[in-house]
């Protein structure tokens, strides 16, 4: 078992900084995905830990064992460390028995021994009966299972996965979605996945690090902490659709400018915000919808309102100002609120979050 | 992948490749070009553009630049409208046995030009072609109605085998555009007639025109067509006044510094022909590529389908069959000029090929020569284009434009290159020898292997290399057990794409010949030169029947390859 410590890596192309001296740690036998817009930089954290880049500054750790900073580098294959890619990276002329064999031949694993350990990951990635047949033989998922079963079957104690699921279809991601978790269970490795989907990182995650577009990380916490308190407006906005309102807060009350002049909201602002602008977010789903008006609501008139299957979307319009709700269809039908665009009903906020004018969360 | 420290204390793989790349392409292009540029531009040491001029507007020189210009110009014109014509043909029309007939317009490429154009010097010179005599006789005619050996002559040689580079780029683009395209127009209202001129034509024309740039390239620096039917009349371009200056003064100094000058007029339209093709396919790429092959709308030819079909045939007859007999009845003869009549045949001239030094040694040097040149490039050719396709360090762009460079390159200019390295002036003296033209093949095919390669390493995802060494693979050991065998195929196609012109080469090795180290062209060109016309249309016959054998097994067997190849490719193009 081994924890992953990048400490103050620099690394840059040419003249474009991707990390600028980031520093990051991921304990043994966790599972740690890094969530980011795509062109953040966090493959480049995946490729570093793999040795397939040099950092420019900073130093790169695996357990107390340094493995690389600007003069010192060990080279990839004396890393042991197992690597998914995006695109599978399955070789197309060897078989999967030959593909999953190949590293342990590299070890000099005797014979029996090597076939053995290679029905072991063969099993564990459920390609049973497909050993002999070639790359193009096989589906999408299969290749990826391969993938998977290669970097397994040298026992590493880190595996690193670089969007491995982002080439499959929904229901087949679901599924291999599932299968890495229990893979991680069976195996204990420390597992550092590498994303831009939000919903996998939520679901298989121990710990996970929220990246932007410049290659800064935002938050690193559980899912539930970034989901239900995230540290600021970035991490916010990508974990999920949301309302974000400009808010002016003032005597304890908060009011939001609209063209047709100041519309004052149901709800009390933090303390910390009184006399300023900032933000209010909330979620689409926490947006309960009502016919009858109360002392919490907000009137509002119903833009467009489409059936997704399970839920039904809204947009409504509060005097200009644009509000996005979500509701399960079935509590919608008991509710009778598959209502008429145009119609009027009345909003309330069950969970609101609250941001200064840097985007910092406000308590 | 990046060159780290801890692999630069090992024996480091990608150190070692680098250093051969830039090894290989500075020896074998560099200082050849480099030495070029000196001669010609250097006196005694000192930069000399005058004398570059006053040789460039001497009367001799001067109209070589001229008929090259010329010979080049024409060759282009006929060449495009006929390649472009037939293209369409093939491609857009109902015309019967439409395979068929695309493989044999193909065919042509098979012919070497050099060899085609003595079979209508046979058949048309104005003196004893045969069928200027026969309408002589015919017709009672005082002067022979066609003059082969003229300029006009050579043009129509040329574009006989050139044209299917025309054909080739046309013929697959209108096959790969979009049918649609052509539809929404006509559902626009316009006639067959409009959309050809304002929808078809302006797609294909990026295409038309880089296969017509591909025609002025070959022709340019041509030397086998010019040679066999201009020398004689005195009609010279740039390669074979290079090769008479240097001929007749038995390699004195003075012609070789007009020969740097006039290559370096060849090399510099060389590369601005190809810079202008480059831009061409770029722009023509998006517009017509559709990606899959579609079903293109089809003219009915109604009543002009039969006579159109004629005239191809006979076109094909014409080019391709007339010549091929002509030349395998003219091996027969006994003696040049007699009538083809049984009495006056024999097979001695076939069986003694194989007996007679000069053709004997000539078919001997041609092939191992070929095979090695071939292997050898193909191996240099795979490793450059690594470095330039997969590793990344400072200053790649000069390896990158060394990598270019023998595109740019004629045969001939190859040829001067190579005599002025390897003629003693760095203390080692390959004149006379085999090696020489060896060493000029390495560099004349250096381009087909890096392009070859450079397609198929391109197509290796660097994903399937890191997950080597990710799985415990030392650099070397990824490139064995992984790199290697999936570029395998484009290796072996490089191959065969570097023997077979080889084997056929004419205007580099008629520079670079000694008295035992004749090529199969070469021995060709020199019997005929020296008069023994019927030994030498034998030795192109035996030539011809290796070419075509070669030719068709090798295509063959490179289809399977490529079949098998086609499945890995599946899902090496995953997207990324």
């Amino acid at each position: 078992m081994a924890d992953l410590t990048l400490h103050e890596v620099t690394k840059a192309f040419g003249s474009h900084v991707v990390l600028d001296r980031l520093s990051l740690e991921i304990r043994s036998g966790e599972c740690f995905t890094i969530i980011g817009p795509s062109g953040c930089g966090k493959t480049i954290i995946l490729r570093l830990i793999a040795g397939f880049e040099a950092p420019d500054k900073g130093e790169v750790r695996i357990g107390t064992k340094k493995v690389a900073d600007a003069g010192f580098f060990i080279p990839p294959e004396d890393r042991h460390i197992g690597v998914v890619f995006q695109d599978y990276a399955v070789w197309p002329h060897k078989t999967v028995f030959g593909n999953i064999a190949y590293p342990l031949e590299l070890a000099g694993v005797p014979k029996s021994e090597l076939n053995s350990r290679v029905r072991e990951a063969i099993a564990l990635v459920n390609l049973k009966g497909l050993e002999q047949r070639f790359p193009y033989q096989l589906s999408g998922g299969q290749q990826q299972r391969v993938a998977l079963a290669r970097a397994l079957v040298m026992k590493p104690e880190i595996l690193l996965l670089d969007e491995p699921l982002t080439n499959l279809d929904a229901n087949l991601r679901e599924e291999m979605r599932f299968e890495i978790k229990e893979i991680q269970k069976a195996t204990g490795a420390t597992i550092l996945y590498v994303t831009h989907d939000q919903e996998v990182a939520m679901a298989i995650s121990d710990r996970l690090a929220v990246m932007d577009g410049s290659g800064r990380i935002h938050q690193i916490g559980t899912p539930e902490e970034v989901y239900t308190k995230p540290a600021d407006d970035f991490v916010f906005k990508f974990l999920g659709i949301s309302n974000m309102i400009p808010v002016q807060v003032s005597s304890g009350k908060s009011a939001v400018n609209t063209a047709a002049g100041p519309v004052s909201l149901p709800l009390i602002p933090p303390s910390s915000l009184e006399g300023q602008q900032g933000w209010l977010g909330f979620r689409p789903m926490d947006v309960q919808i009502s016919r009858q008006d109360s002392s919490n609501t907000l009137q509002v008139h119903a833009v467009r309102v489409t059936l997704l299957g399970p839920i039904v979307d809204y947009l409504f319009d509060c005097r200009g100002l644009q509000i996005r709700a979500q509701m399960l269809t079935e509590d919608a039908l008991d509710q009778d609120l598959i209502i008429e665009e145009g119609s009027e009903v009345f909003i309330a906020v069950a969970a609101p979050q609250w941001f200064n004018q840097k985007g910092e969360a406000c308590a | 992948m990046t060159t780290t420290l801890a692999e630069k204390k090992k024996l480091d793989v990608s150190k070692i490749v680098l250093l051969f790349s830039i090894l290989i392409l500075v020896v074998i292009v560099a200082v050849p070009v480099l030495l070029i540029l000196i001669t010609a531009f250097f006196e005694n040491g000192r930069f000399n553009i005058a004398g570059v001029a006053k040789i460039l507007s001497d009367p001799d020189t001067y109209q070589a630049l001229l008929n090259s210009l010329v010979i080049a110009a024409g060759t282009t014109v006929v060449s495009t409208v006929m390649g472009t014509f037939f293209a369409w043909l093939v491609a857009r029309t109902d015309l019967p046995f439409k395979n068929t007939m695309k493989a044999l317009f193909l065919v042509p490429f098979m012919l070497p030009s050099f060899i085609g154009a003595l079979a209508w010097k046979v058949l048309l010179s104005p003196r004893s072609g045969y069928i200027n005599k026969l309408l002589m006789a015919i017709f009672g005619l005082e002067r022979a109605p066609f003059d082969i050996m003229s300029l006009g002559g050579i043009i129509a040689i040329e574009s006989m085998y050139l044209f299917p580079f025309v054909f080739l780029q046309v013929a697959g683009a209108l096959e790969r555009m979009d049918p649609t395209l052509e539809e929404s127009a006509r559902i626009s209202g316009a006639d067959l007639f409009t959309i050809t001129r304002k929808i078809t034509l302006p797609l294909v024309m990026p295409s038309i025109l880089a296969g017509a740039l591909l025609v002025a390239l070959y022709s340019l620096s041509h030397f086998g067509v010019p040679a066999i039917l201009g020398t004689e009349k005195g009609i010279f371009n740039i390669p074979t006044k290079i090769y008479e200056r240097i001929y007749s003064s038995g390699g004195s100094f003075g012609a070789i510094r007009v020969g740097t000058i006039l290559s370096t007029i060849l090399v510099i339209s060389a590369a601005l022909i190809l810079k202008l093709q480059d831009m061409l396919l770029k722009k023509g790429q998006y517009q017509v590529i559709a990606g899959k092959s579609m079903r293109p709308v089809v003219l009915k030819l109604r009543g002009l389908k039969y006579p159109l079909l004629a005239i191809s045939i006979i076109y094909i007859g014409i080019t391709v069959i007339l010549p091929t007999i002509t030349i395998f009845l003219v091996g027969g003869l006994k003696t040049y000029g007699l009538p083809f009549q049984l009495k006056y045949m024999t097979m001695d001239n076939y069986l003694k090929i194989f007996q007679w030094k000069i053709t004997k040694d000539a078919i001997w040097n041609s092939i191992y020569l070929s095979v090695g040149a071939a292997f050898v490039t193909m191996l240099a050719g795979t490793m450059i284009s690594y470095v330039i396709v997969k590793m990344k360090f400072r200053g790649k762009f000069i390896l990158q434009f060394l990598g270019v460079l023998p595109f740019s390159l004629p045969g001939t200019v190859i040829a001067l290159g190579v005599i002025l390295t390897w003629s003693g002036r760095f203390g080692i003296n390959l004149y006379n020898t085999p090696w020489i033209i060896f060493v000029a093949y390495i560099a004349r095919y250096m381009a087909f292997a890096i392009k070859s390669s450079s397609a198929s390493l391109s197509q290796v995802s660097d994903s399937l290399e890191e997950a080597g060494r990710a799985c415990g693979a030392t650099h070397w050991q990824s490139l064995k057990d992984i790199v290697l065998p999936l570029i395998r195929p484009g290796m072996v196609s490089a191959f065969f794409l570097i023997f077979l012109p080889a084997l056929r080469e004419l205007t580099t090795s008629v520079l670079l010949y000694g008295p035992t180290t004749r090529t199969i062209g070469v021995a060709i060109y020199t019997l005929n030169e020296d008069g023994e016309t019927v030994k030498a249309a034998a030795l192109a016959s035996i030539a011809l029947i290796i070419i075509f054998v070669g030719e068709t097994t090798i295509r063959k067997f490179l289809a399977k390859l490529e079949q098998r190849a086609a499945k890995v490719e599946e899902i090496k193009n995953v997207p990324a």
